[in-house]
């Protein structure tokens, strides 16, 4: 099939995963457009942070589809070769929940390492990408810097611009403030509702329900390893049809009840 | 004490050290890293062939003593047809040692750094060897600096074994010169001491490294 505005940038069908004996995945199905943000909620243990794992090749599923407009277009009940795993790796980009920047190597060199190493990108160009997308996010000043020497939410908006400047066609978001100090976290937000505005495709996992309600298309709530629901944030949100999310929303909105 | 027999056996002891004792070490340590780090790799690849043959190499290098294997190169290998000079036999037999010791280092240093530097490489688009070399190794290698220091000094004074196997380094002269003079207590201590001084010599440089190597590093 030809790469069309049409067809879902990412289709996602019966995927399941177990770890050992301990079912993790049964049977997750997601379709992403272009330009969607989907946001995907859970209680801890629910699977969703595999799911979005999954799509970056950092696991493979036991079975399932996932298929990438424009390739690749795998189909996991079948051998899967490191080729075809770099070719999920090259169609998006992770943002991790602890950062995971390089230690040993700046702001700028942990930004153009994977334009310039992997996708061949001259070394001036990349750098000058690199610090306009630094400028972006206010950390230009930084560009020097080692992560050691940023705080956690510049630190993720250094990961926001890593993954950016490999130019992929899908950001992957896995819990990227879970790990933030709360009054950072609004810096990191900000950015990412910025780069929805702009079109970029993006997956979420996160707790933020008031990033899902205003920047999300979808909202899946993921527990036991199935979507239990899915749909618009403020139906979710708002009047879930679902006891488990009802009940999980609420724990999460009153924690103290 | 023979102060006048101190002084003037003093060079000849370090000079043995350092045409002797230190290229010896040296150029064991160096190809002795190269062997660890292959024998490392063994031992963590995802096949189990691979990993048999680096746990085996380990196990034999670690269980058996240093001055048996360097009389097994240097003196038994000629029986089988390999007949080696001490200088070969001894570098031969010494890069083998640091290089099962030093695998178990590397190994665990690479074990030790986070899972999510390996996700961090395959997410840029590193294949598994470009993110072990431009990711992980350059993080181990921080990791390996102490205990491989430690191999290293422990190499230097191992070195003295080689006098057995007739490569004149420091302890051989020492010898030599005990012999002659029938000195043995002044002459031996002054090596002893001539090993102190190098070993220092050698934290020192120790402590240098590790700090370069850590400076962007938060604690």
């Amino acid at each position: 099939m030809l790469p069309s505005e049409t067809t879902p940038l990412l289709r996602v069908t019966g995927l399941r995963k177990s770890f050992g004996d301990h079912e993790v995945l049964r049977s997750i199905d997601l379709t992403v457009n272009r330009g969607d943000v989907v946001t995907i909620i859970g209680p801890s243990g629910s699977g969703k942070t595999t799911v979005l794992r999954s799509l970056n090749g950092l696991e493979i599923p036991d079975a399932g589809e996932i298929i990438f407009d424009g390739g690749p277009d795998l189909d996991f009940a079948l051998p899967i070769g490191k080729e075809h795993r770099y070719a999920l790796r090259n169609r998006s980009a992770m943002v991790f929940q602890n950062y995971n920047l390089f230690p040993n190597r700046t702001v700028l060199q942990n930004i153009v390492e994977g334009p310039i190493r992997v996708k061949r990108v001259p070394r001036e160009q990349a750098v000058a990408e690199a610090e306009a997308l630094l400028d972006r996010v206010g950390l230009l000043e930084k560009r020097d810097a080692y992560p050691s020497q940023l705080s956690g939410g510049q630190q993720q908006r250094v990961g926001i611009v890593r993954a950016l400047a490999l130019a992929p066609d899908l950001l992957l978001f896995d819990e990227p403030t879970s790990a933030l100090d709360p009054e950072l976290v609004g810096d990191v937000l900000q950015v990412m509702k910025e780069l929805a505005a702009e079109g970029w495709t993006m997956v979420v996992v996160t707790h933020e329900i008031s990033f899902a309600r205003q920047v999300a298309n979808e909202v899946l709530f993921i527990d036991g390893g199935v979507v239990v629901e899915r749909g618009a944030p403020e139906r979710i949100f708002t009047a879930p049809t679902e006891a488990r999310t009802a009940k999980f929303l609420d724990r999460l909105l009153r924690p103290l009840h | 004490m023979d102060l006048s027999l101190f002084l003037s056996s003093f060079w000849p002891i370090l000079l043995g050290g350092i045409v002797g004792t230190i290229p010896l070490a040296l150029v064991s340590f160096v190809v002795g890293l190269f062997l660890a780090l292959g024998v490392a790799l063994l031992r963590l690849s995802h096949l189990r062939v691979l990993r048999a043959i680096g746990w085996f190499y380990v196990s034999v290098i670690r269980g058996t003593p240093l001055l048996v294997q360097l009389f097994f190169i240097f003196y038994a290998l000629p029986g089988l047809g390999v007949l080696i000079d001490p200088w070969p036999s001894a570098i031969v037999a010494f890069s083998l040692n640091v290089g099962g010791y030093a695998a178990e280092v590397i190994r665990a240093a690479i074990l030790s750094v986070p899972k999510g530097q390996w996700e961090a490489g395959y997410t840029i688009g590193y294949s598994n060897t470009q993110t072990m070399w431009r990711v992980i190794l350059p993080q181990a290698a921080r990791v390996s600096v102490p205990p491989l220091s430690n191999t290293f000094i422990s190499l230097v004074k191992d070195t003295s074994l080689a006098s057995v196997v007739l490569v004149t380094e420091l302890f051989r002269v020492a010898r030599q010169i005990a012999v002659f003079t029938s000195d043995f207590v002044l002459i031996y201590l002054e090596a002893a001491l001539i090993y102190w001084l190098i070993c220092l010599a050698l934290g020192g440089a120790q402590g240098l490294l590790e700090k370069r190597l850590s400076r962007h590093v938060a604690i």
